[in-house]
């Protein structure tokens, strides 16, 4: 366990990296609400991918509605392009239980059925309760269950990582 | 059965009488009020210290529910509650199943009341045949038979001409006709008051005008034949002021309020719930307050229950198709009490409203404390608090607007003709 | 009132829009919004309401109303059961209480309920175990909310705010649940001005007393309007004690090309449907460029499947 968490920008840079060689000018890139899509916005960006940046919010596609409810502030999906045939690069920021994954793939299913799924995500942080792996990790760490690993955006745009 | 009451706050409005004394009863009569007879031994002593000890209420409106409305509710489990609720004298409708329209319906009423603990029974006839506004009933046959009055009760009076008939008619052998102002085609469709609380449930309305429009027929109606008539369940502000203004310019008319709409008005309508459905409906807080005002001035003569037992099942469906009305006979004296220490008023000019006016009315012995009257008496503590649960309720209507309020004022013993009729477990 | 919020302020059924505050309000409309896409998907649904079973309780016949009820619960993916109680049980005597209690025993989740008298629903909602959602789809006279808020939702999206607008309801308010529900909405999203416009036989005593102003002429009531919101006049009240005919209506309350011209230009015309055109409503205005009728049924399934979807989830304020 570090003493402290690593800098962001570098992750995504590294993350940016791997996926870099399996990237075609169709594949598209998802990030999923919230800090998923600052993940995806960056390495979009640094792909340089031609397609637009997609966006889901799985809060239609919770295991845990019935227990929480709905989140008030519920954004949009926004898959700009026809997902059938495509290559998809999904992203979030924290891959934990792995639920959210499983929440995004299902909705990605609902637009149409896509070539391939592969997952890219900031920080493996274990603990996972479904059999989901990343294909692209930034940064892998063995959090305790008891605490949360967070990633926040500063005001300026900074991303930060932290533990609670 | 003698019976010595013992130091009780006796309060008797016929002779404006509000002091501690000691009653006492022999054979069915109050044979002395302060000092005791020659010779009298008590075979029951009562202490009502602390009490106040009045005359048994007269209530002008409880609906037994017999014949015809059994599961409602029967003779016994009504007669019981109004001895529970200090009533010793009550007019009984005649919106029955078959109606009182018959010298042998009145009769067998009042053979099966008699041979049941409980209070006087007086029924009040039918004045047209089924009540059905049309035809009129035998009034002078009913009369011999025990007939205090004759009313339409709630069924419409559709036919001018009739009710004019009616009223020459009872006029003629100087009856009495109970009428309660409505007009049915102002009120046709209505369930509750036609007001901003109306409008905004979305609830059809009965205006204040099917009030005030049939009123006016009757008190112009009542001026041209001279009957006797007794306005019924009055409820708006204007009403009120017609009847004021007709009793000023000396036409001899009484009317009643209904206790519950002493106290409630359509704001209590809110939640839908349908004990608030009552006939006539409850109104606004202009009228309610208008009939307290009106009871402390004198213009309403007497206020009564207008007991009626509904089935619950009659009620656990939607307002609009609830059947209307509210068990309330055990509740008329603490509503009472309710109304008088609010508006201030002397505990004997409230309980003058419940007994000796409504005796007049009703024209019935009883209603006060003088030697010689009958024994009719209630013994109540002003203090005593409770709550009105279908448990502390004995009616088998558990359809009152009041469930699960607090009330203040309880009654400990009625005496009827001299009998301990009803007695507080304590 | 408040049988409709639970404790801490969560929506537990939706009976009426009378009462209910601004922040819920809002709430349901944004929610309505990030439903929207739904309907436009391949697959339209979304798994939210998985398991979850709905009862249409309909004690008074209605296909449309039912059927966006219908749709808004499938595309939550829950089951839905239709239950037409005015030709089943009901008429054999069966007491509402009854039929509620049953539908609970088959462990329903929610109710959806219409019935001709005013607090039907207030009524079932009063009786059903804790975990049951009821949703009004209209009670006699009283309310319709989700047809009051999907006619907010509307207006939000073409007006996009509430505090600058002056909005008319025309017609037959007296025996409209739907307008009702609108007045209720309008006041307490911040609309200034809401007027009602029609004879005094249609207007109910003290409508005022709703927060909104009074005309019974027409024009003079359209003057300035943003919104303009029709109300649905039933065949058997055109002619009688109400209204003379149908024809004297339209002339003086029947809104036409000329009529509208009297309010803002770009004015935007509703009607909850279904239209009597010719009688409240000229074919010209409910198919020319300012009427938002269709839209107002496509928004209706968002608007219904966010009320769902907060009822079942019990998502917070």
């Amino acid at each position: 366990m570090p003493a402290s968490l690593p800098d962001v920008d570098p992750l995504i840079a590294q993350l940016a990296g791997a996926i870099a060689p399996v990237l075609t000018p169709e594949t598209v890139i998802v990030g999923i609400h919230t800090g998923g899509v600052w993940v995806a916005e960056r390495l979009h960006a640094l792909l340089g991918c031609k397609q637009p940046l997609g966006m889901l919010d799985i809060s239609f596609y919770r295991d845990d509605f019935s227990r929480i409810g709905l989140h008030p502030q519920v954004k949009p999906s926004n898959l700009p392009f026809d997902l059938e045939g495509r290559d998809i690069v999904l992203v979030d920021d924290v891959l934990h239980s792995g639920r959210t994954v499983r929440a995004a793939m299902n909705e990605l299913f609902d637009y149409g059925r896509p070539s391939s799924i592969r997952l890219a995500v900031l920080v493996d942080r274990g603990n996972h309760e479904l059999p989901i792996r990343p294909d692209f990790t930034g940064l892998t760490l063995d959090v305790p269950a008891h605490q949360n690993i967070n990633l926040s955006r500063l005001d300026d745009g900074h991303l930060t990582l932290s533990l609670a | 059965m003698k019976i010595h009451i013992k130091n009780g706050r006796v309060v008797d409005p016929m002779s404006a009488r509000d002091e501690v004394a000691d009653i006492f009863v022999a054979a069915g009569k109050i044979v002395g009020n302060g000092h005791a007879p020659a010779d009298f031994h008590a075979n029951r002593t009562l202490d009502a210290t602390g009490l106040v000890v009045c005359p048994g209420l007269v209530d002008l409106s409880v609906r037994l529910r017999e014949p015809g409305f059994e599961y409602r509710a029967t003779l016994e489990s009504e007669m019981l509650a109004a001895a529970a609720g200090g009533v010793t004298s009550l007019a009984c409708p005649p919106d029955t199943d078959p109606p009182l329209d018959e010298p042998g319906l009145v009769e067998m009423l009042k053979f099966r009341a008699r041979n049941l603990p409980g209070p006087r029974v007086y029924p009040i006839g039918a004045m047209t045949q089924k009540l059905e506004g049309l035809m009129l009933t035998e009034m002078a046959e009913l009369t011999e038979a025990g007939c205090r009055a004759f009313t339409q009760a709630d069924a419409p009076m559709t036919d001018t001409q009739v009710l004019l008939r009616a009223m020459e008619y009872a006029a003629t052998f100087d009856f009495s006709l109970w009428l309660r102002p409505q007009d049915v085609s102002l009120a046709r469709g209505g369930i509750a008051h036609d007001g901003a609380v109306a409008t905004r449930l979305g609830l059809p309305g009965i205006p204040s005008l099917a009030e005030t429009v049939a009123l006016a027929t009757i008190l112009q109606l009542a001026r041209q034949t001279g009957a006797r008539v007794h306005i019924a369940r009055l409820s708006t502000r204007e009403g009120i002021a017609m009847v004021r203004a007709a009793k000023a310019q000396g036409l001899a008319i009484t009317c009643d309020v209904a206790s519950t709409h002493v106290h409630l008005s359509e704001n209590d309508l809110v939640t839908f719930d349908s004990h608030m459905h009552l006939v006539p409906p409850l109104r606004s807080l202009r009228d309610r307050d208008a009939i307290r005002e009106a009871l402390r001035d004198g213009s309403i003569d007497a206020l009564c229950s207008d007991h009626t037992p509904v089935d619950e099942d009659q009620k656990q469906v939607p307002f609009g198709e609830s059947a209307p009305g509210a068990s309330g006979v055990e509740l008329l004296l603490p509503l009472t009490l309710k109304w008088a220490r609010e508006m201030g008023v002397p505990l004997l000019q409230a309980i003058d409203l419940i007994t000796w006016k409504p005796a007049q009315i009703l024209g019935v012995p009883g209603g006060n404390l003088q030697v010689g009257s009958c024994a009719d008496i209630c013994i109540f503590d002003e203090a005593a608090e409770w709550v009105a649960t279908q448990k502390t309720l004995a009616s088998q209507g558990d359809n009152t607007p009041f469930l699960n309020h607090p009330m203040q004022g309880r009654v400990r013993y009625t005496v009827i003709d001299g009998h301990i009729d009803f007695e507080a477990a304590h | 009132m408040n049988l409709q919020l639970t404790e801490d302020g969560r929506l537990r059924h939706l009976l009426t829009l009378d009462g209910l505050p601004r922040a819920i309000l809002t709430q349901i409309l944004d929610t309505a919004e990030s439903f929207m896409d739904v309907g436009e998907r391949e697959v339209k649904k979304v798994p939210l309401l998985r398991g979850k079973s709905i009862f249409n309780l309909f004690f008074e016949p209605s296909t449309r109303t039912r059927t966006t009820f219908e749709i808004a619960a499938k595309r939550l993916s829950a089951d839905v059961v239709n239950l037409n109680i005015a030709t089943s049980s009901q008429t054999k005597g069966e007491a509402i209480l009854d039929t509620v209690d049953n539908l609970a025993a088959m462990h329903a989740d929610m109710f959806i309920v219409r019935h001709a008298q005013s607090g039907a629903a207030h009524f079932i909602a009063r009786h059903v175990a804790p975990h049951i959602s009821v949703i009004n789809a209209g009670d006699g006279r009283h309310a319709h909310p989700t047809q009051g808020l999907l006619d907010m939702f509307t207006i939000r999206r073409f007006k996009g705010e509430f505090h600058n607008l002056t909005v008319a309801i025309v017609g037959d308010v007296l025996h409209s649940r739907v307008a009702r529900s609108q007045i209720h909405a309008l006041t307490t999203l911040g609309v200034p001005e809401v007027r009602v416009i029609g004879p005094k036989t249609l207007l109910p005593t003290g409508v005022e007393q709703m927060g909104v102003k009074v005309f019974h002429n027409m024009e003079a009531g359209l003057a300035g309007c943003d919104v303009i919101i029709m109300l649905r006049l039933q065949n058997e009240r055109m002619k009688g004690a109400l209204l003379p005919s149908a024809q004297e209506y339209f002339k003086f309350f029947g809104l036409t090309p000329e009529k509208l011209a009297l309010a803002r230009p770009d004015a935007i015309v509703m009607h909850p449907g279904p239209m009597n055109r010719g009688v409240e409503i000229d074919s010209e205005v409910a198919d020319g460029p300012q009427s938002v009728i269709l839209p107002q049924v496509t928004y209706g399934i968002a608007v219904r499947m966010a009320v769902m979807a907060m009822l079942a989830g019990g998502a917070t304020a």
